[in-house]
């Protein structure tokens, strides 16, 4: 028990975990929450549905006129906070914890890699940052999920929208940061 | 507004799991993803394919059982295509997805921290131009909640047994690669620039 307690606390505080053990321990936790909540992992809907409450609180009338809820509320999924909004936050403070307990926190403003291609202007970084992460956000709601939501829980359900999304989103992604970053070495992770 | 206080802490608590092991599987660190994309570091697809086949055996056997039931998007074209092209430039631009993001905000990192910002910038454009976006969504077809096993009327598991065998054989070629690449002498330091 006690050398158990000891390879724990050894596999707490390393920086890293084979991707395959992640891998495995990330589709069991899916079975877990398939089994308890009753939902695929997912990351997106809470914020669209944090989004959604936002918007009914700034304009009242809008939860009552605004076709989004109307359309919502005939689904039978009106926004709320709930295990969704729950996991997001979990998300935070569980990488908080890995970080914390192995050393790990990074505390960056650039990234090294944006900034051997382009520069290390803050605010260039962090208006991109924004920006493309509006951008990806608003596409993962047009298609109803993300890396999370399609990549991993529709596809372990063999979801023919699951599959399609993730094929056309890395093929995206992989063009755009090949040119982005054309001409660059590989760099030290 | 809210959901019972056990199915909140129940979320917190899955989430906190998830977290932990995004930042231990090295996903919430911009590098990775971004040298993922530029086909030299296979971290997410190694991550990303394990999960999607030890969760596939398991949420098809509770299926089996009756214990769950599938939780399946619809094909709506037009959503799905404009959707992954706009997640993919984000994705590619920002070096974050949206759970990785957030798992690297927890880890420190200030950038995706702007960036939840940003996803919640785009939630609210999203749900406010919900009704002019419905054309682009449903505009192209329609072809339901539908998976590989419905649409060709083959079982689940075939699909399942596949999928875990091309896993091993990615897995079995993966480890025979690092096994080749790992006993050769690190020459680079001697060997001038060419």
């Amino acid at each position: 028990m006690h050398q158990q307690g000891e390879k724990m606390i050894d596999a707490v505080s390393q920086k890293s975990w084979s991707p395959y053990v992640v891998g495995s321990l990330i589709g069991i936790l899916s079975w877990f929450s398939f089994a308890t909540a009753d939902k695929p992992l997912g990351i997106t809907t809470a914020f669209e549905h944090a989004a959604a409450l936002t918007w009914a609180a700034a304009i009242p009338d809008m939860a009552e006129q605004h076709p989004y809820f109307a359309a919502k509320r005939a689904e039978g999924k009106p926004p709320i906070i709930g295990w969704e909004a729950m996991l997001v936050v979990g998300v935070f403070f569980g990488a908080l914890l890995s970080a914390r307990l192995s050393g790990d926190q990074n505390r960056l403003w650039v990234p090294p890699m944006w900034e051997r291609r382009f520069g290390p202007s803050k605010w260039k970084r962090l208006s991109a940052a924004f920006l493309s992460a509006a951008l990806m956000m608003f596409g993962a709601r047009l298609a109803q999920g993300c890396t999370s939501g399609h990549g991993i829980s529709g596809s372990l359900q063999l979801a023919v929208s699951s599959w399609l999304f993730i094929s056309i989103a890395f093929g995206v992604a992989i063009l755009t940061a090949l040119a982005m970053y054309r001409g660059q070495g590989v760099q030290d992770v | 507004m809210f959901e019972s206080p056990d199915r909140l802490l129940l979320g917190l608590a899955t989430g906190v799991v998830f977290g932990f092991l995004l930042q231990k599987g090295r996903v919430a660190k911009f590098e990775v993803i971004v040298e993922q994309l530029r086909l030299r570091d296979w971290t997410v697809v190694r991550i990303m394919g394990t999960a999607v086949v030890v969760g596939s055996i398991g949420v098809y056997a509770l299926v089996a059982i009756d214990e769950a039931s599938l939780h399946i998007r619809p094909v709506l074209l037009g959503g799905v295509l404009g959707g992954a092209v706009c997640f993919g430039v984000g994705m590619a631009v920002f070096g974050y997805c949206p759970g990785t993001s957030i798992a690297g905000s927890g880890e420190g990192r200030r950038d995706a921290l702007v960036g939840l910002a940003g996803m919640f910038t785009g939630a609210l454009g999203f749900v406010g131009a919900f009704p002019s976006l419905q054309p682009l969504i449903k505009g192209m077809g329609d072809w339901g909640r539908i998976t590989f096993p419905e649409v060709t009327g083959t079982s689940p598991w075939l699909w399942i047994v596949g999928l875990a065998m091309a896993g091993i054989a990615a897995f079995a070629v993966d480890r025979r690669a690092a096994h080749q690449r790992s006993p050769r002498p690190k020459r680079l330091s001697t060997e001038p620039h060419s």
